[in-house]
This record gives C-alpha cells, structure tokens and sequence, in this order.
C-alpha cells in the first residue's frame, strides 16, 4: 500500500499524543504526517503552565518528541480547510490530505465586559501569555483574577509568587464550581484567604476600568464594588477553536465544538477531531484525560482498528495554593437517589464527601480538600463496593483506605492504566518491593501518587518488607541512626553487643562508621572507628582495580591558582602518577602505592591543599560555572558561593555520596540539576533544587524553594542535608529518599521549612557542630605516628614496594600493566589491545 | 611458577603492630600474606584477591558471617572465609590459607601450598 497524507492542525498536548500514538502503531510509516502549529514552539505541557512561575524552563515543560516522517511546521497555522478538494491552506501553501486531524485546542472565553482590551488586561492559556503576566507584572502592586475555577486560581497562585495583593472574583458562590460543593468550596476559600488572596463570589465582573494611562485600574463588580487591579488576568473558562470546522461546512456541538462520534470522527469521513475542540457525541471535554484517549481512538481508527471513547474520566487531584483539592466520579450526586456522607473538620482544615448509590453499597464520587490522601484508593474505588466503612475512608490521612479491599479490576495506576490484579500478579512473580513493582508494572513511575497503595498491597501479599541492615542488625540505618543518637553509644562493639550480634561486616561496619562521624565522633581513623571503614576511608584515598590509590586534591567549586595548578603537575610528575581531569572539576592523580599517600599528602599540604573525599560515602564536589564575575550572562557569584558550599559541607558522612553545583544564570552550565542539591542563581537570589543525580538511574533534581538570600538557601541546606543523614537507608541517594518519603517533596517542605516536626533547631545545631568541628582529616594522618604507621607495604618489609603495582604507558602516561586475572566473562584477547578506529597511521 | 615452600615458622613482627579487626600485608618468601588479628583470632590468607588478581585482601573489612570469621575483598565485596580461605559467595573460589601463631609476643606466619 502506497503511503497516504496525513494532515494534522494543532501541537498542543493531545495533538503531539496522537502523533506519538499514531507513530507508535503505524512503525512501517504509511502515514506520512505534517502538524500544523499555531505558535512557534513545540507542544508544552499546558497542565503545568504555573510551573513557569516557580522556575520551570520551557524546555522542561516540552512534550514534543520529533518521528521520522513527521513534518512539524511551526508558527503556520491553518487558514482553511478546502473538503472538496482535501486541502488545508496556510499562509504559506497548500498541504493535501487523505485524512486531516483537528487538534486545534480551545481559546480562553472573555467575557463581553467593557474595557476587556485593555492593556494590562491578559489570559492564561500559552508561554507567551505567561511571560507577558511576568513582564507587566514587575513594578505593579495589586493584580485581579476574573474567574475562581482550577485555572483562576492558578493564576491567582502566580499572582501571589509575582508579589501581587490579589483579588479573585468568580460569578458562581464557591470557588472551583466545577469540581467542588458547596461546603467543599467553602473549606477551600478559608485556605485561599489565608494566603492573602481576597475572593469576591457569587458577583460579575461588570467592567474593567482605564486609569489615567489608559491602562487597566480597577474592576467594577456587580454589587457595586470596585476592586483596585492594576493587571487583569481572565481565566473565566475556554471555549472550542471550532472556527475552521465552521468555515468548512462541518457540523458543530450544540455547545460548539467539531462534532464527532463516538470513533472521534466528523460528518466528513476524512476529518477527525480530537482533544478539547472536538464535541464527542455532543460534548467538548476540558481535561486532558479524555482528550488524550480522543488522541488514542483516532489513532487507532487511523490504522485499522475498531476504538471507540471510552467516556470521559473527569477525576481531579491538584494541589492549588498549596491546598489538595479532588473531585472523582459524580462529584455532585446527580445520580438518582444517591446519598451523601461528608466529613467536616474545622480544626485540621478538612473536608470530605463520599456520594454512595442508594443502597449506599456502590461508591459513586466524592470530594476531598485539604487532605487528598484517600484519592487513590477511593477513586479506583468507584463503582464498586466500599473497600471500608465510610467514616473510615474518610478520616485524616485516609487511615482506612486500605488499597488490601479493593477488587483485582480496581485501577491502582491511573497514569499508566495498572490494575490491582496486575500488581498483584507481579508480587506474585516475585517483586517484593516498591521500586520491582514499579519497574516490572510501571505503576507509581508517573505522578507517584498511588506508590502508598504499592506498599499496601505488598502488606496485603503477606510479603515482609525486611528493613534489617544485615546479619548482625534487625533495623535500618534510619532505627540504628536513632539508637546511636538517643542512648549516645560511640564504639561499634558496644552496639553490637547491646543491639545486635556477630562481628559484624562490610555492610554495617561502614554504615555505623558513617553515623559516628556525623554524630561528631572525631578523626575517622580514630580508635576503633578505623577498623570500621572501607578501604577508601581507612587510607583516606581511592582504591585502583590494581591495588594502587588515586589521589584527588580539593579544589573548592573548581577554582585554581596557577601556583597550585604548578603543585600538582610538580606532584603528579615527581610520583609519576597518571593524570586525569575529573567530571566534577578536580584532577585526579592514579597510581600512588599506599607508602606513598603521606608523601603526597605533605607536598600538597605544604602548598596550601588539603586531600579531597573523591570516594566515600561523603560530600564530593560543588561543581561551579564561571558565574557574573566573568560571564556576560552570570547574575550571581557561582564561583564564591560553590566554594563556600564544599567549604562547609567538605567531610560530612552521609548514607550515600553527595554532590553539588551552583548555576550562575539559567542557563545552568554546571548542571546543577543532575546533583543532589544543585543551585540556580535569578536575578534577585538563589533557587534551590535537590534530589538528582547522574549514575545509574539519571534523575533531575526537583525544584524546592525559590529566590532564596545565601543565608537562607544555607540555612535549607543544612537541614536538607542532616535530615537525610538522619533517616536515609543504607546507600538510598537523596533521589530515592525523597520518592520514598511518606508526602514527597512537601512532606520534605513541612519538615525543613515550616518545622513540622520540630527538628529543625535540632538539625541546625547538628551542623553546626560539623562545620565547627571539621579538620583536614590528610594532614591529622601526618601528624600522627600511630595513623602514619598504617601506610606501609609490607608489615615486615616497609621498604618493598609492592611488586605487584607495575606500568606501562599509553598515551604518554603510566597506566596498570599487569594483565588482571578475572573471573568475569571478559575476552582476554580484548584487553589493552590497540583499537582501530579508522584513522590514518601517525608516522613519526 | 613457582614458590619455595617453607616447612619453618617466619617471624613477621610484634603482636601489637597489628591493628584490631583489621589486617596487615606482609611478604614471607615472597609471597604476599595478608593477616588478621581479630576478636576470634590469628589468621592468614593469601593477599591476592582470585577475583580481581590484585594484592589487597589484607585490605579488606572483616567480621563474621553465620559465626564464621570472614574478610570482604575491597575490591568487589566477595566474602572470604579467614580459617579456610574459602569464598562464601563464589562457589569453588577460594584462597590459600597459610598457619599464624603469636611465639613469644611475635606473629609467626607458615606458608602452606596444597595440592
């Protein structure tokens, strides 16, 4: 079959998910496909717009993933559609189809109120919208939000972050009509208030007034107020960009809308809607949810499949002013006879409703503000029993909603379509764990939300989920952390004597070494302390495959003099050591034998350095870009607060390695966000993003406060850090910490800015005693006989070098010699041989 | 190749130039000995970890697994029964073991070659 014209008009979310849907089940290209999009960029993830506000780039909130085959043409919208002929004309040209997409979204309605042109007048539905709220927004005090719906209030939210005093005025009497009940609402307002947003309901706005600037100035309402605004943003609902499907003949929604049936398709055979333009038998639906299964019938349609829509799920979590807010199933128990069972607490700030059929057996919907915890479980609930007593259900932190009651056909993971059955058949096959769970089910890999109802149904298996460090200790690094804390033990026997049994081994030994020393038990090699650590710590320097160590000077945010640049060149030739600039700015010296550490250490000390910690489980580097010292972009001094950074940090013991880096601009040439807490300067301070790293399983730090001073970033710092010294597992990197913890990032908010669990005195004073206590622990071994003593190759023959270390040379430096025996599957005949690469001979 | 096998005891040093639960490389005839000195005794291995060929179990963490007294290779955490020489991960892995006493105050070490 010959390849066919596809022709689709819009690349916004749904667009770019019938394309990827579309690519995805036609491999063999039939399809040759061209989008039309109406904005210059590609498609962007509209439901985290507000993201923008907190630092979110552009390029994160992208969706768009190029296809072969796939012509994207952007900044062209469509002009026309021509049906008779099956052309779609832009300004540019001509563009024929077999079948022709409309995906072209929605436009924000305004109200017909007079002054609505006004400058300082804007909506929210595009970047450009956004950046235009920001631009206009500095300088001015007081900003306005007509309309109190989920998008109103996410202008509202920005808004605030703008530092804007911010009205919101929302015809119908209660906040998110849409979503909300009446005392649903209620409860949401008092949240909203409390943040100094001022709501006006159940009021028109009746017009927008010009001050003498002839830019906006004040909203007149309904009854009579007059509400100060000098911006204006609408978000009082969208309607349909149907204007092409007009204009080419095709039948309409009665409420706007490209109808279509329940295979997505018009009254033309060759044209097909998809997403909130196209009117399902009828009705446009706003969410993305349904327009993405639109995206997915279409697609299958499109290649020979019989895909209906599957009806719209209309369910709801979000989080608005820091308030979670959900709506699911029948919300306002339309439903004939159905009965209501609410739950209000004015103390906790909390609200609940559960609508039940009217035998209250069969859970319809519900509503939760202020606590949304109980989502999961009660939306994979409906319409099917209650998988508890309502009352139960409904309680703070959903303590009755065990995930255990509910059915094998209840869905678990909305975002990735995950049943109970299907988590339960791969706990059958063996995932004992949350992190299997996800990787063998996908489940809880999206928006994370239904990862406690993973661990619950792990419960429900009957399967142990054994926090036992090893052998010789029954509880986790986190338990073991306390214990050593609370009953102030200092030496590994006395805990394993008290807590556990055996000698212990390679996992606890260095585990309880690492929490001695962030309790501030001195010198790591102190006592007995120095039978507990890895090789790396007990020689103070990196183990080599070959038995050799390498030696990395600290080199504060990668900032060097060119003395010291001298020293190390002087030391890395006079030890003939190989030499290797590192990945976190440092350099990296190969192939000292251990009675050579000292010697290196005394040159480096003697010229100002101290060693670095390039291996252990401790602070590695803050990685630094030029920053404004330098750069013609740099807003802030990167350079002086990464030295400070490492400075502080430098020696600190924590369940894993830690990294850094500090940004000078946006443009984020430290890559910042790949490290565990990474910095980004903006024009007025410093935003912080923790929880990323490179390795293994690469993973973007997520963003965590915004426009910091450097006291206060510190501040957060600290206790980010010893919080995360304190109640990490063994070898879990602050990204898996935080993924872990019970409420996330937020529940990491609550702890170590609002103080929640009253830590944080505790926590500052914790390192503060680190950074007061901190010495060069290379130069400590120096002055030390006893610590020296340890640095010798042989016991009985301190003067062989050990015959073993040999070199060679490669490309002009020493590099192991020895052929390595190996038990891996590793083809001796590939080692060190010369490898072709196609390049012509080097005569010399 | 080969090595001279020693039939005598070698006096390696004094008792207290060993550091507690942990071990120490000494050269006897030539061959590299790692030795222990932990709450459960002497011990002597050979140095050489079979897995990676490179001379540092002596630089391992030891301990005990299941009551045995063990040594971790700090290369890649293969666990080392110390009376044995035995591998507890790597079934038919194994390291020499040689004799150790302490004479006198001094450690003596007497290298063993089976098979």
């Amino acid at each position: 079959m010959s390849g066919q014209d596809l022709v689709v008009i819009g690349n916004g979310m749904v667009g770019q998910r019938f394309v990827d849907a579309l690519r995805a089940r036609d491999p063999q290209g039939r399809w040759r496909v061209t989008v039309l999009a109406e904005e210059g960029r590609p498609a962007y993830d509209r439901v985290r717009l507000s993201a923008y506000f907190d630092g979110v780039s552009e390029d994160e909130l992208n969706v768009h993933t190029p296809h072969d085959g796939v012509r994207l043409r952007l900044g062209e919208p469509a002009t026309a559609i021509d049906r008779a002929r099956r052309v779609v004309t832009t300004a540019v040209g001509e563009y024929g189809y077999d079948a022709l997409v409309l995906a072209t979204g929605s436009y924000p309605f305004v109200p017909p109120v007079p002054g609505a042109d006004l400058p300082g007048v804007f909506v929210y539905r595009t970047l450009d919208d956004l950046a235009a709220i920001r631009a206009y927004a500095r300088g001015r005090r007081v900003g306005a939000v007509i309309g109190g719906g989920l998008l109103g209030l996410e202008a509202a939210n920005a808004l605030r972050l703008l530092g804007l005093s911010t009205d919101v005025v929302e015809f119908a009497p209660r906040l998110m009509p849409v979503q909300v009940d009446q005392a649903g609402g209620a409860m949401l307002r008092r949240y909203v208030e409390e943040l100094g947003v001022r709501t006006h309901l159940g009021v028109a706005t009746t017009a927008i007034r010009a001050g003498a600037d002839g830019a906006v100035d004040a909203l007149e309402l309904s009854d009579g107020r007059v509400v100060d605004a000098e911006l204006v943003v609408v978000a009082a609902g969208i309607r349909p960009r149907d204007e092409l499907a007009r204009a080419a003949g095709l039948p309409l929604g009665p409420r706007g809308g490209v109808l279509v049936d329940e295979t997505c398709r018009s009254a033309d055979v060759h044209v097909w809607a998809v997403g909130e333009c196209a009117a399902v038998d009828g009705t446009c639906h706003g969410l993305v949810a349904p327009g993405y299964a639109t995206a997915e019938v279409v697609a299958d349609r499109l290649v020979g499949g019989a895909a209906t829509f599957p009806g719209a799920d209309t369910a709801t979590k979000l989080k608005l002013l820091g308030v979670d807010v959900a709506s699911f199933g029948d919300a306002h128990g339309t439903t004939e006879g159905c009965l209501d069972v609410t739950f209000t607490d004015p103390a906790t700030r909390v609200y609940a409703k559960l609508v039940l059929s009217d035998d209250a057996q069969t859970l319809l919907g519900g509503v939760l503000v202020g606590d949304a915890s109980a989502y999961p479980t009660l939306r994979a609930s409906v319409g099917g029993p209650l998988p508890a007593a309502p009352l139960a259900l409904l309680a703070p932190d959903g303590g009755g909603a065990d995930a255990g009651a509910l059915p094998a056909t209840a869905q678990v993971c909305s975002c990735n379509a995950v049943t109970r059955g299907d988590v339960d058949d791969a706990i059958a096959g063996g995932c004992a764990d949350v992190p299997a769970l996800k990787a063998c089910t996908r489940a809880g890999t999206s928006c994370g939300s239904c990862v406690p109802m993973l661990k619950q149904l792990l419960d429900a298996a009957g399967v142990a989920q054994s926090s036992a460090l090893c052998e010789h200790f029954d509880v986790s690094r986190r338990e073991l952390f306390e214990i050593v804390r609370v009953r102030g033990i200092r030496t590994f026997s006395r805990l394993v004597a008290e807590h556990g049994r055996g000698r212990g081994c390679d996992i606890c030994k260095p585990v309880v070494a690492s929490i001695l020393a962030s309790l501030g038990s001195g010198h790591v090699l102190d006592g007995e302390q120095a039978s507990l650590q890895d090789t790396n710590d007990h020689f103070l320097a990196n183990l080599q495959r070959d038995g050799s160590y390498s030696v990395v000077p600290r080199i504060p945010g990668g900032e060097i003099t060119p003395e010291k640049l001298i020293v190390i060149g002087e030391v890395a030739r006079d030890f003939q050591l190989y030499t290797k600039i590192t990945g976190g700015q440092r350099i990296d010296l190969f192939g000292a034998r251990v009675e050579q550490l000292p010697q290196i250490w005394r040159r480096l000390v003697d010229a100002g350095f101290e060693s670095g910690h390039a291996y252990g489980k401790a602070l590695r580097t803050v990685k630094s870009c030029v920053g404004e010292t330098w750069c013609r972009y740099g807003v802030q001094d990167s350079v002086g607060l990464a030295v400070a950074l490492e400075l502080r940090y430098r020696g600190l013991r924590a369940p894993h390695k830690l990294k850094s880096a500090v940004s000078g601009c946006a443009r984020e040439c430290a890559e910042a966000r790949s490290k565990d807490f990474g910095i980004i300067a903006t024009e007025t301070g410093w935003n912080l993003y923790v929880g990323g790293n490179g390795g293994f399983r690469p993973r973007h730090a997520d963003l965590f406060a915004t426009d910091l001073s450097t006291e206060a970033l510190i501040r957060l710092i600290d206790r980010f850090l010893m919080y995360y010294i304190r109640t990490a597992d063994r070898l879990q990197r602050t990204a898996g910490w935080i993924e872990a913890m019970d409420g996330g990032l937020d529940h990491l908010r609550a702890v170590i800015v609002d103080d929640s669990l009253g830590l944080c005195a505790d926590l500052d004073a914790a390192m503060a005693r680190h950074v007061a206590s901190y010495s060069d622990e290379w130069r400590d071994v120096l002055d030390d006989p006893e610590r020296l003593r340890r640095y010798t190759s042989f016991v009985n023959a301190p003067d062989v070098p050990d015959p073993s270390i040999t070199f060679a040379v490669e490309r002009g430096q020493p590099v192991p010699a020895r052929a390595l025996t190996t038990t891996r599957p590793e083809p001796a005949d590939t080692r060190r041989q010369p490898v072709s690469l196609g390049l012509p001979e080097v005569r010399r | 190749m080969s090595h001279t096998i020693t039939l005598d005891w070698t006096a390696v040093c004094p008792l207290d130039r060993l550091e507690p639960n942990r071990g120490a490389a000494a050269l006897v005839d030539g061959v590299q000995v790692a030795l222990f000195h932990t709450v459960d005794g002497l011990f002597a291995i050979d140095n050489r970890d079979p897995v990676s060929g490179a001379y540092v179990l002596s630089r391992g963490i030891v301990g005990s697994r299941g009551g045995v007294p063990t040594v971790a290779s700090p290369l890649h955490k293969q666990v080392y029964d110390l009376r044995t020489g035995e591998c507890l991960d790597l079934p038919g892995m194994a390291v020499a073991r040689h004799d150790t006493r302490c004479h006198d105050g001094i450690v003596e070490v007497r290298l063993r070659r089976e098979g």
